[in-house]
């Protein structure tokens, strides 16, 4: 559904007109340490599964509205919730993943409330006792001037619950109709509740980014945030280090990870202005505007809702197992979700591989987490190492710099690259045997990039970019530079070796870049000596 | 009576038990066409009794003559009529509720699919209290059902008013699939029970009804009261009857997540076994204030019958059954709460014509159809569980059900088999005088001795054991230890050939002629 955005939001509170107090609250306020902000995250995160988590209905994005609805989903009278194992174990991964406690036992509860696009009056959730308690989500950023500091720290996951996802009401403001579509109701999510332990939009937004790549890496959850499949709002206060928490904000609305930092960024910015003018923060829901970069408040629905929590009386306790061997006598194995089992099927994570592409190649830390943030350049870089016999710290060069370089201002994908990593692997290998110079390679890779279709050597062939390997021609070359830089070969003589860089770019421009600097270095040199 | 009348000759067939009749059908005595015709011609002629809802008779006839057709043998040809409150495809189920009227499911409930895949012919959809919510079958929106008790010769007898005003309920909520049993209509009725609404009316009209224990019948089709409570219970004129339809319903349903193996159950009940092994015990707390003193002397009589016999008769006490009623009120009323939500007008039902807000368009929906227990109920629920009352009353009521539960376990760890206990305070009231009180406080009266064993799951099944003074059924209840139905069934049949309850025989023609039209103009009399 399109979200029409308001025109105009309301400007953030200030403290207009009443400046005298507010100079009164700064001297008070400079005795006191600096108001921080405090960042907690409640994620929705749509399970990828075949279908949903109580019906046979399909997941599906995009398809016809209400294509996708069992009677179960309808909330027929007489039709009863069925758990998905799949959904189950997407969450058992996905807590393991996040270091998580499982419950070997945890229950189903329905949370009531009316709202158009919830058929039932109530969502099945779990309340009391979640599937997965207690784990810790470690991420990093990177600070400095050249942002090449890494920073790590970690927010603990407080629990991970399964609950269902509602449909989608679309309104027509011009025959004021709500239509509804419930395709996506019922579709499994799970909830994860990040403790209020970030302090700004860029540790929440890395923490979500890292959670994404874990995400993905199961196969739990596909996690765009942009398509909805990862919902994200932000629970923001501030306070002074050492007092209790200030009154909180909820923010909602932010599709993707950039909004996140600047919605949560502004909001702290907006609560501190608040306090720092005498006002109060209220205990609101707030909306990040994506245009003008503010949050503003949403319509309280029903102001204090009461949810009337009960037991799912439908749903018999969830029961997850150790082993094979813990399941109970009478029970098919393969008819319920081992740990034991799921452990096994844990891939790679995320902060895993980054060590070992740093270890096994010795990149750089910050290349190894552009290497697993962009979906595909992993497979890609290791093809290209394989392929040629350069070494991993400049084949990474190529990868990051140019390749990234070239998609990103293109907004393409690694798959959608028109370098094979074949491709890139010979144009890496022809630097190194010394048959093109580096700089002539560069130039070769935007031809490649241009004409796909051909090869390296067709390219390096067309254009004449063979490196002069001929020592005769090179002299030949050299000694012209030298004849027509009479002065310069006279300062370097006095001693200046600098001015030697000179001649060396003359010859350069002269070649096309198809030389050897060292050696071109090596036979200047001993020209003017 | 004249033995030649319209009344008493469909009863040399429509009496016969299932196992009789499936022997008829076998022997070719008669064809499953002339037994459909045979009940639905007794629907129509016990149309005052009010006991349908909807008469299948086209579908009906239709199936009974594609199984003449195939001539294959089974449960084939057998007719029997469900409880309204379950769910069938492509026949209207109205609940008794203005929410659902021309709703049409597009699925079967489990239970009546299993019945139809063994060639059963449904013969029409019984009448209930609205939402099953009550225990006299009289406040539905379809009008109140008669007991055909009430129209035989022994009870006309006795009463010196008209036949329309002086009859007696049906009990509930089960009151249609009873009255259906009851007066030969089918051979079988599905109801369903939640604090008694299989065990009441059946013992009030002298039928065999069933509760089995919770998840051995999947609910997948039925309309929830209290999801946690509910049982699709079995309504016959025999034991044998309820044993063999037991057998085919029991059994786990991947559509309904608490349903559970059933135990290995042999082919039939047992003709012949020992008595003496079997200990019966008798809980003292079921001599309750109100218990009629007819009922109290079956109750007395059926217990000698078992010593007498050999069998060892104990006094036990649950102590904790006193409290079950009111513990069961805060139960139900949270889930009905919380069951109806669902109803708000848009994927089905009722819908009201107000559209000026989302919220406003679900109000009226909801306050033009829900008859008041409904919405008395949906608002006590909606009071139990806000979050500041859900630990004194939910939480409560539920740590109160397991004592409950728990008192039943105590008592079979003594090596009680089974409970022997009234199934109702007396036989049924008179409709006249039921009606002076509220439903709540009759849902406490009637389901005092039903309804703690639904807060234990536990199977329970209602005999026909006699007639009162006035001429109407009492039932005693036998309550059995979790998935033991078999057992409990296999005492209660013992029980049934001991007793020797008698055959229904409704009242002559002429009078029938009479209260048809009386039946007909019903509207005003009850209106007025």
């Amino acid at each position: 559904a399109a979200r029409s955005s308001p025109a105009d939001p309301p400007a953030p509170p200030r403290a207009t007109g009443r400046c005298h107090q507010l100079f009164i609250s700064w001297a008070l306020l400079s005795s006191l340490p600096q108001m921080v902000g405090v960042v907690g995250l409640e994620i929705h995160a749509q399970i990828q599964s075949t279908s949903k988590l109580f019906s046979g209905s399909h997941v599906r994005f995009l398809a016809p509205p209400n294509s996708l609805v069992s009677h179960f989903d309808a909330s027929l009278p007489g039709t009863l919730p069925v758990l998905n194992r799949r959904c189950v174990e997407a969450a058992v991964l996905t807590g393991l993943a996040l270091n998580c406690t499982i419950n070997r036992k945890s229950l189903f509860d329905r949370k009531h409330y009316f709202y158009a696009d919830m058929p039932a009056g109530y969502q099945i959730t779990q309340q009391r006792v979640p599937i997965a308690v207690n784990g810790m989500l470690v991420y990093s950023y990177f600070e400095g001037r050249r942002r090449n500091q890494v920073v790590t720290k970690s927010v603990k996951i407080k629990q991970i619950q399964l609950e269902q996802d509602s449909g989608k009401s679309l309104h027509d403001d011009e025959r004021s109709q709500t239509l509804i579509d419930l395709n996506r109701a019922g579709v499994g999510l799970m909830e994860l509740v990040m403790e209020p332990e970030m302090c700004c939009g860029e540790e929440a937004a890395a923490a979500v980014r890292e959670l994404q790549l874990i995400l993905q890496a199961l196969g739990t959850c596909q996690a765009n945030m942009a398509e909805g499949q990862l919902r994200v709002d932000a629970n923001v206060s501030v306070h002074r280090p050492g007092e209790p928490l200030g009154v909180r904000t909820e923010v909602k609305n932010i599709n993707s990870v950039r909004h996140l930092a600047k919605a949560i960024d502004y909001e702290i910015q907006r609560q501190m202005e608040v306090l720092q003018s005498a006002g109060k923060v209220l205990n609101e829901t707030r909306a990040f505007d994506s245009k003008s970069g503010n949050t503003i408040p949403m319509r309280d629905k029903e102001g204090l809702q009461d949810y009337r929590f009960m037991p799912e009386p439908n749903l018999p306790p969830l029961f997850v197992y150790e082993s094979e061997a813990s399941v109970p006598a009478g029970v098919d194995p393969a008819q319920v979700v081992v740990i034991d089992r799921l452990s096994g099927q844990l891939p790679e994570l995320p902060s895993v591989k980054r060590t070992r592409l740093v270890e096994t190649y010795g990149i750089l830390q910050e290349h190894s987490f552009t290497l697993v943030n962009e979906d595909g350049l992993i497979d890609y870089f290791e093809n290209v190492v394989q392929t040629t016999k350069a070494e991993p710290r400049k084949v990474i060069g190529w990868v990051i710099k140019e390749l990234m370089g070239n998609l990103n201002s293109q907004n393409l994908n690694v798959s959608q690259s028109p370098i094979s990593p074949c491709a890139l692997a010979e144009l890496i290998s022809l630097v190194e045997s010394g048959h093109i110079s580096s700089s002539t390679a560069k130039q070769v890779f935007q031809e490649m990039w241009k004409a796909p279709e051909k090869t390296v050597g067709q390219i390096v062939k067309e254009q004449d970019l063979w490196m002069i390997n001929d020592k005769e021609e090179l002299q030949k070359i050299c000694k012209r530079i030298v004849d027509s830089h009479p002065e310069e070969v006279q300062i370097i003589r006095g001693g200046n070796k600098k001015v030697l860089n000179k001649l060396m770019g003359e010859v350069q421009r002269e070649t096309k870049g198809r030389t050897d600097p060292v050696q071109i270095r090596a036979i200047l040199e001993k020209m003017v000596s | 009576m004249s033995a030649s009348s319209a009344a008493s000759r469909p009863a040399a067939m429509l009496g016969l038990s299932i196992r009789e009749v499936s022997q008829a059908l076998r022997d070719g005595r008669v064809s499953a066409t002339e037994l459909c015709r045979k009940c639905i011609n007794q629907i129509q002629r016990t149309r005052y009794l009010n006991a349908f809802i909807t008469i299948t008779e086209e579908t009906a006839m239709e199936q009974a003559q594609r199984t003449d057709s195939r001539l294959r043998t089974g449960k084939k040809g057998i007719p029997f009529s469900v409880k309204d409150n379950f769910c069938m495809e492509n026949i209207e189920t109205p609940c008794a509720s203005g929410m659902l009227k021309g709703y049409v499911p597009p699925f079967n409930a489990t239970v009546v699919q299993k019945l139809l895949d063994q060639g059963a012919v449904l013969v029409g959809k019984t009448n209930l209290v609205e939402f099953a919510m009550g225990a006299g079958s009289t406040d539905g929106v379809f009008g109140p059902v008669r007991n055909p008790w009430s129209y035989t010769s022994l009870y006309r007898e006795q009463s010196t008013e008209d036949p329309d005003s002086d009859w007696a309920i049906t009990g509930g909520s089960s009151g249609g699939s009873a009255a259906a049993v009851a007066s030969l209509s089918s051979f079988l009725a599905l109801g369903s029970d939640t604090g008694g609404s299989t065990r009441n009316p059946g013992s009030l009209c002298g039928v065999v009804a069933l509760k089995p224990t919770y998840g051995l019948l999947s609910r997948h089709g039925l309309i929830p009261l209290v999801n946690s409570m509910d049982v699709p219970g079995i309504m016959t004129r025999s034991v044998h009857d309820a044993a063999t339809v037991l057998r085919i319903l029991q059994g786990r349903d991947e559509r309904d997540s608490t349903t559970v193996q059933a135990p290995s159950t042999p082919p039939r009940l047992p003709e012949h076994f020992d008595i003496r092994d079997i200990c019966v015990g008798i809980p003292k707390e079921y001599h309750a204030p109100g218990l009629s003193k007819d009922t109290l002397a079956q109750w007395s009589r059926v217990a000698d019958m078992f010593e007498q016999a050999g069998a060892r008769v104990q006094e036990v006490s649950l102590p904790h059954t006193q409290h079950s009623i009111v513990c069961y009120h805060v139960l139900c009323c949270c889930e009905v709460a919380s069951n109806m939500a669902r109803f708000d007008g848009l994927e089905y039902g009722h819908c009201s014509k107000v559209d000026s807000s989302t919220d406003a368009m679900y109000a009226t929906t909801r306050h033009e159809v829900f008859n008041s227990v409904v919405r008395r109920r949906i608002l006590s629920g909606n009071y139990f569980l806000l979050k500041s009352n859900y630990e004194r009353y939910f939480v409560k009521a539920q740590q109160m059900r397991r004592l409950i539960a728990e008192d039943f376990k105590n008592v079979f760890r003594t090596g009680i088999d089974v409970l022997l206990t009234p199934t109702t305070l007396s036989d049924a009231a008179r409709y006249s005088d039921f009606i002076q009180e509220d439903n709540r406080t009759r849902s406490a009266q009637e389901d005092v001795f039903t309804q703690p064993v639904n807060m234990a799951g536990l199977p329970a099944v209602t005999v026909p054991t006699a007639l009162s003074h006035r001429g109407l059924p009492i039932g005693l209840q036998l309550i059995g230890q979790t998935l033991q139905d078999w057992k409990l069934l296999t005492v209660a049949q013992w029980m049934e050939q001991k007793v020797n309850f008698p055959m229904i025989h409704l009242h002559g023609e002429s009078n029938e002629r009479e209260l048809n039209r009386s039946v007909r103009e019903r509207t005003h009399t009850i209106g007025s």
